[in-house]
Formats: C-alpha cells, sequence, structure tokens
C-alpha cells in the first residue's frame, strides 16, 4: 500500500531558531521524492517531523490523508534509514531485520522466514547470522533498508543513507535503491545534499535552502529551468553574470552587463522584470558554444587553463564580466586551444536563465 | 654515560620494588599471619604453621551473624542503587545542557557528604518519620537503614558508571528501535538495556563492594546489629587475633579468583571478537578451547581451593604449638624467678597448665602473650581495663598483680609499669557503646 504524505505550511523552530520555514507540498502515493539542500538547511528535521520524533511549530503532517499530530514514531506508518543507519551492534543480521516484527509480537518462525526472504531482497542470503560488524558499508545498507522494510511502512523515508559509502559503491546503490523502490512500490522520501543522487533517483526533488523550499519539480526542470539563483547554482555547475535589466519582451529578456554588452535569456519561473531589475543570467559550461559568424549572445575571453578529462575538456577563461567555465565534448578533434588564447563564445538564449540576484550557494 | 645509564636502571628498579613493596607488602605479611600460631598477628617470631585460625574463625558467631548481615545489606543495595543510579544517568544523558550541571551537582552531593553526615542524618530522618507514621518497627530496622544509608551514596557511584557508558550509546538506537514500532518499553528493554548489561554488573559489583567495606555510615545506620566490617571494628578495640588475617587471606583469595575468570573471560571474548587468527585458533584446536574457557579455569581454581580447605583441615598443628606453649613457658618461670624473688603472690598462685592439645580460642585467655596487646593492657583510660585492678604508681615493685597472675608480661605496657606515665585517675571506662553484641 502506499500514502501520500501532506506536508500543510509546517514550520518548526528551535528556540528562536526556525529550521523549517513554511513548508507546503504533497508527495503522491508511491512516488520517488527527494529534499536536495547543503548541509544544516533543515532536511533532516523535516524528515523526524514526517516521521515523528519532532512536531511541528506549526502546520500540520497529513499521511495518507490523516493528521498525525500526537501519533508517536512507533505507531506512524513510516520507516526511517537513519543517516548513520543505526543498526543495532549487539543482534545479528538477521535479529536486526526481523526486530521490527518482535516488537510486534510475531512468531520466531514467522520472524526467521520473513527475514530470510528480505535477506533475499537484498542479495544477501544466508549471511542472516553474521554479526553487523562484520558486514561492509554496503551490505550494512542494504540491511538497515531490508529492516525498514520489515516494519511494511507505507511510507519509507531516507536521510542520506549513502554519504557515508565510496564513490563506486553510492553510484552502484544509487540504481540499487531506485530498483528496490521499484519493486517494493513504496513511496519513498528521500535526503540528500548531493545533487547527482537526487537527479538520478527521484522522480520530484525539492530544492532546499535555509528551512525553504526553493523549488519542486522533475529533475530536468530542476536542471535546466531553475527558479531562483540559490537552485542555479546548488545544482549542478554553472557561469553566473550580473547585470541589470534592459527589457522583456514575453519570457525573453535582454540584460545589460557591466561592461556594456547586452545578453539575451529566458526569465526565471515565468516572472516579470521591469527594467533596472539587478538580475543574474545563469549559463551551464556544457551550453556555452564558440562562437561563429552568426552567432549572437557573444562573451569575448581569453584561456587560462585546460583540464582534459577524457570525454570532456573543462577550459577556464576570463571574460571581461567575470571568470567562465566552458565544457567541450571530445569529438575526436585535437585541441587547438592554448592557455592565453583569445576566443569567442556564444551561448543559445533558450537555455540562459535570467533570474532576481539572490544569495548563491557556495561553490 | 655507561655508569650514568647503569645507575638510572638501578634507581628504576629499586622504585618499582618499593613501589610494590608498599603496595602489596602488607597484604603478604597480612596472609602469612594468618598461618602463624601466634595469638598476635605477627610473622616473627613464628611459632608454628597452623590452619586453626579458620577454624576460629568458622565459629566466631558475632562475624558469621555479621556477614550474614553484610550480604543481605549488600544485595538490598544493588536491588535499589542500581536501578536509581540507570534513572540518573538516563535523567543527565537527556536534559538539556544547563538542566544536566544543576542536576550532575545535586546527584553528586552524596559521595563528597562525609559518611558519618549521612548515617545520623538517616537515623534522625526515618526515626522522625517512623514516629510520624506511628512507631513503624521496620522503618528504624538497622539493616533497613544501614541500606538506605548506603544507598544514597552508592547510587551516586552507579550513575558514574552508567554515564560513562551512555556517552558511548548512540540514542539514535533507541529512536531507530521507536520508529520501527517498538514501544518505549520495548526500546528500553531490548536495545538500552542489552547496551548498559556490561555496566549494570560493574555498577552491581561496585555496590556491593562500597556497601560489604563501608564503616562510617554503617556503624551508626546499623544500630544494635552489626555487619561484617563493624564487627571487625570492634574486634581490633577489643585486641586482634589472627583470624582476621584468615578473614583477608579468604577475601583476597576470593578476589583473585574473580579477577582471574574476568581476565580469562576477557581475552576470550576479544579474541573471538577480533575475529581472525585468534578466533580461528580458539575454535580450530578443541583442548586450547577449553582450556580458554572461563568455566573451565573456574573449576580449576575452585577443585585447588577445595584441596586446601581439605589438606589445612587435615592439618594438625597441636604438638606444634603445645611446644611452643610449654617453652614460653618455661622462659616465663625463669622470668618470674629473675624478677620477683621475693613474690609471694606468684608462689601462691600458679599457672594453670593449659591442657596441651587444646586449639588456640578467640579468647586467648590461656596463652601467655594474650595480654600483651589485648585492649585490656593497652594504656588508655578509654581502654577496658580489668576493673578489678585499679593500677597504683607502686606497681613497679610487684609486677604480677592479683588481676593476671599468670602472664609475666601482662603489664609490661599497662600504664602503672611504664616509666613516667601517669596512672590514670578516672575510673576503668566500661567498653565502647557502639558495638554490643548482637
Ligand atoms: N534538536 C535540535 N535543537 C536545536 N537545533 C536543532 C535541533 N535539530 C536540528 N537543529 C538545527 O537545525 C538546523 C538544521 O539541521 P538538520 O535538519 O539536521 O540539517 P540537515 O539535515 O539539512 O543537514 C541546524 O542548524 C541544526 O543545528
Ligand atoms: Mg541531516
Amino acid at each position: 500500500m502506499t500514502k501520500t504524505v501532506n506536508l500543510d505550511h509546517v514550520t518548526i523552530r528551535f528556540g528562536s531558531y526556525t529550521a523549517v520555514d513554511n513548508v507546503d507540498l504533497s508527495i503522491a502515493g508511491g512516488e520517488f521524492f527527494s529534499f536536495l539542500g547543503p548541509s544544516g538547511c533543515g532536511k533532516t528535521t523535516l524528515l523526524r517531523c514526517i516521521s515523528g520524533f519532532v512536531e511541528p511549530t506549526a502546520g500540520r503532517v497529513l499521511i495518507g490523508g490523516k493528521d498525525m499530530r500526537g501519533i508517536g514514531p512507533n505507531k506512524r506508518p513510516t520507516a526511517l534509514i537513519f543517516q548513520n543507519l543505526a543498526l543495532f551492534p549487539l543482534m545479528s543480521v538477521a535479529d536486526n531485520i526481523a526486530f521490527p516484527l518482535e516488537v510486534r509480537g510475531v512468531s520466531k518462525r514467522d520472524r526467521r522466514r520473513r527475514a530470510d526472504q528480505l535477506l533475499e531482497l537484498i542479495a544477501l542470503a544466508g549471511q542472516g547470522d553474521k554479526k553487523v560488524q562484520e558486514l561492509s558499508g554496503g551490505q550494512r545498507q542494504r540491511v538497515a533498508i531490508a529492516r525498514a522494510l520489515a516494519v511494511e511502512p507505507d511510507i519509507l523515508l531516507l536521510d542520506e543513507p549513502l554519504s557515508a559509502l565510496d564513490l563506486k559503491l553510492r553510484q552502484h546503490m544509487r540504481t540499487e535503491l531506485r530498483a528496490i523502490q521499484k519493486q517494493v512500490g513504496l513511496t519513498f522520501i528521500y535526503i540528500t545534499h548531493d545533487q547527482g543522487e537526487a537527479l538520478i533517483m527521484s522522480d520530484r526533488v525539492a530544492v532546499m535552502s535555509a528551512g525553504v523550499i526553493e523549488q519542486i519539480d522533475v529533475p530536468a526542470a530542476i536542471y535546466d529551468r531553475p527558479r531562483t539563483s540559490f537552485v542555479a547554482s546548488f545544482v549542478g555547475e554553472t557561469n553566473a553574470l550580473h547585470g541589470k535589466v534592459g527589457a522583456q519582451e514575453d519570457d525573453v529578456v535582454a540584460l545589460d552587463l557591466p561592461s556594456g554588452r547586452r545578453v539575451f535569456g529566458l526569465a526565471g519561473g515565468n516572472r516579470r522584470y521591469r527594467p533596472g531589475d539587478a538580475c543574474t543570467i545563469f549559463i551551464r559550461p556544457e551550453q556555452l558554444k564558440l562562437a561563429t559568424a552568426e552567432s549572437f549572445n557573444r562573451l569575448p575571453a581569453s584561456v587560462i587553463d585546460i583540464e582534459f578529462e577524457g570525454s570532456t575538456r573543462h577550459i577556464r577563461l576570463e571574460a571581461e564580466e567575470a571568470q567562465l567555465r566552458l565544457t567541450l565534448m571530445n569529438e575526436g578533434t585535437p585541441a587547438s586551444l592554448a592557455p592565453g588564447d583569445r576566443l569567442e563564445l556564444s551561448f543559445d538564449p533558450e537555455i540562459a536563465s535570467v533570474l532576481p540576484s539572490g544569495p548563491m550557494a557556495k561553490a | 654515560m655507561n655508569v650514568g645509564k647503569g645507575l638510572n636502571v638501578l634507581l628504576t628498579a629499586l622504585f618499582i620494588t618499593l613501589f610494590f613493596a608498599f603496595l602489596f607488602g602488607p597484604l603478604v605479611i597480612m596472609v602469612i599471619t594468618a598461618f602463624n600460631s601466634s595469638v598476635f598477628p605477627r610473622i616473627s617470631p613464628w611459632d608454628c604453621f597452623t590452619t586453626d585460625w579458620f577454624r576460629t574463625l568458622a565459629g566466631d558467631r558475632m562475624l558469621l551473624s555479621g556477614l550474614l548481615n553484610t550480604m543481605i545489606i549488600g544485595a538490598g543495595v544493588i536491588i535499589v542503587a542500581v536501578p536509581v543510579g540507570l534513572a540518573g544517568a538516563l535523567a543527565l544523558a537527556e536534559a538539556s545542557d544547563r538542566l544536566r550541571s544543576i542536576l550532575y551537582t545535586v546527584m553528586i552531593v552524596p559521595i563528597l557528604l562525609p559518611g558519618v553526615v549521612i548515617g545520623i542524618s538517616t537515623i534522625i530522618f526515618w526515626n522522625w518519620l517512623s514516629y510520624r507514621l506511628g512507631d513503624l518497627e521496620f522503618l528504624t530496622d538497622g539493616i533497613f537503614l544501614s541500606i538506605l544509608g548506603q544507598v544514597t551514596f552508592i547510587a551516586a557511584y552507579s550513575m558514574l558508571v552508567f554515564t560513562s557508558r551512555l556517552q558511548r550509546y548512540d540514542f539514535g538506537l533507541t529512536e531507530a528501535a521507536l520508529d520501527l514500532g517498538a514501544t518505549p518499553g520495548q526500546a528500553f528493554r531490548k536495545v538500552l538495556l542489552p547496551f548498559l548489561r556490561p555496566a549494570i554488573a560493574s555498577a552491581a559489583v561496585l555496590a556491593f563492594l562500597s556497601s560489604a567495606e563501608n564503616y562510617n555510615t554503617t556503624a551508626f545506620t546499623i544500630g544494635a546489629q552489626s555487619t561484617f566490617t563493624t564487627v571487625l571494628a570492634s574486634k581490633v578495640r577489643y585486641g586482634i587475633n589472627p583470624s582476621i588475617s584468615a578473614v583477608a587471606v579468604i577475601i583476597i583469595a576470593i578476589t583473585l579468583v574473580a579477577a582471574i575468570i574476568n581476565e580469562v573471560h576477557g581475552r576470550r571474548r576479544h579474541a573471538l571478537l577480533s575475529g581472525g587468527r585468534a578466533r580461528a585458533r580458539i575454535m580450530g584446536n578443541p583442548i586450547l578451547c577449553i582450556a580458554g574457557h572461563p568455566a573451565f579455569v573456574a573449576l580449576i581454581l575452585l577443585v585447588a581451593i577445595a584441596a586446601a580447605v581439605v589438606a589445612g583441615g587435615r592439618y594438625d598443628s597441636s604438638v606444634c604449638t603445645a611446644r611452643i606453649l610449654e617453652e614460653k613457658r618455661a622462659l616465663q618461670e625463669k622470668l618470674m624467678q629473675q624478677m620477683t624473688p621475693a613474690a609471694p603472690a606468684s608462689e601462691t598462685t600458679p599457672a594453670p597448665p593449659p591442657p596441651p592439645t587444646s586449639p588456640p580460642s578467640t579468647g586467648g585467655g590461656l596463652n601467655p602473650y594474650s595480654g600483651v596487646f589485648g585492649g585490656g593492657s593497652l594504656p588508655g583510660p578509654a581502654n577496658p581495663a580489668p576493673p578489678a585492678t585499679p593500677p597504683s604508681p607502686s606497681a613497679t615493685s610487684s609486677p604480677s598483680a592479683a588481676g593476671q597472675p599468670t602472664n609475666p608480661y601482662a603489664n609490661v605496657f599497662s600504664p602503672g609499669n611504664l616509666p613516667g606515665a601517669a596512672a590514670p585517675s578516672s575510673p576503668p571506662a566500661p567498653p565502647s557503646t557502639s558495638s554490643p553484641p548482637p
């Protein structure tokens, strides 16, 4: 069974500090929903609020349409996978997985059978008698998932479950998690500060900053159509050029850069700007091009250095307005660029977002 | 350079020797005295090897009933102090920072208070309460009061033990248990309590030991009854004999056995947990597997102790003690002849020759040395001197006073015989009031 989760204007304060600020969203049953944000932005707090460890200071949490106020964590249809997994160190793997059944009074035989099924699901069949400490990081990760699934929750909450793993394992577990989610068909609410994880696994992503939801969208929209400067700078690499709005026609905005050059982009979030508004235009490094004769949105720049990374080249350039990053696919042609070379870049207005200047994510 | 280095090594060795001598010397000496037939615990002169002091001990009603009370009080203290300490530690762990330091201070105060204060305040409070509630007998019972009095500070010890263990506990585990559907009670029983099990054992042992060895508080709260320590203390006051050393031997033996078993258990556990080669070695070798098992080691130690007890029980030192006694009597007679050429008293009341086969008794009344350090002959008005013999300054000329006619040494240290010592002008004090017989 899957259930929806509604956060109805949820605010959580610790003393005078607002950890979660007026979050209002709903998550559909069976959805893989991610909260993405830098460390300390209130993701864990929000998740603990959904699982019942923290009551909202204002607003309501509804699960399956039912208000959860006053219902303890052990009575909610959620299971939380903790940031540090919180496996019970004194129990065997099978006992860990069977713990939710044990506390519900399931008989020993049934517990064992269910634990064996779950061990099979996480590809650890036959390893139930091991101690938790004897497992590798990735295996422990899967045990934590199996233990949460043993609850037969309607909603699985995951708090940066992959952050302790090394890169290879992390990439592997991403696909695995997504596969498990498809297989069991539960609502997954996933927390991460790693944009790669969020974009790859999620149906939808909510980007958070300082307790506030900046944008909720499908991964591609988050990346291609950021609605705030924070989202644009936090998700993926980007080039930012500050300027003042010259004019706007439909959603095409003309931005006057300090150098006097005028560039064009799309107004983010269907905003309407007035001439003179302080705005920033964001262009992805892989969407900058070497200018041809007919290109407009031209930016002259000189090469600082070049990083060769196999499939791509990362080039740092000095333009009049700012330092720029350019990513070129390796198309087999020998590199003709060298540090010091002067060249002209351009970009398609359709892929550049013009957003009100605001706080940006730290690099 | 070499000389300096050699000197350095020498000094270090000397220091270490002295250090260990300081630590263990008294214990070693005490253990040896338990096997000397001399009535006063000492190692020289060596009289006879004997195991009779253990027999004396086994027949000591006072001490045994005190020991029983100590056990009851110890068990009571464990039952109350460990849960109270655990509750305190949990409260500390969950309190906010400001509250925590206040709470900590409040809970630690009983450790800082003198035990005497705790003892007296316990009596006063419970007597008052008992009176208020209409003379409830059990509220003023010595054992009940001792348990409560000791719990006030032993619970704080337990709390410290639990606090240090809890510092390593991830309270996320309790949250995880709750999240997985456990009730708070289940989370406590199935997750936190197993984690605390080693600390519970430590706290219980610590509580029992602190309870058993406590004197300051217990001396007040125990009232008309007695515990092991109060009996021992009164024994010291009335004059000790080596059965106290025998107590020490037994305590040391128990401690050693417990320490050895604990060490074996710890090492094996460590080897098994660390996995790898150490574990394979133990599991692969059936002899090692059995020989290293704590239960097996315990069995061997118990067999050894049983053998020692049986052998000790068989050993008969009566011939030797009789000989020594005879020698001493001869010496005594010789001395008496030398010292009192004209003392008719000693002639008219000759020492009754003790039966040679009788084992030394606790009272030691028949032994020539019994009076030397016995309370009765120590100087000072507080000591229970024989009421019949108020010493007079002129006693020097007649050493064998009427009170102790058989013992030539009896009065050597008695106040009247000490040159320059002022004769006590006060009448002999009665025995101390704090240790009446049960
Ligand atoms: N129980 C609490 N009491 C006070 N402040 C808290 C508490 N829990 C979290 N916070 C604060 O809330 C902010 C958000 O924390 P958290 O939700 O853990 O962030 P994230 O998981 O996004 O890294 C942090 O600044 C943290 O210090
Ligand atoms: Mg977090």
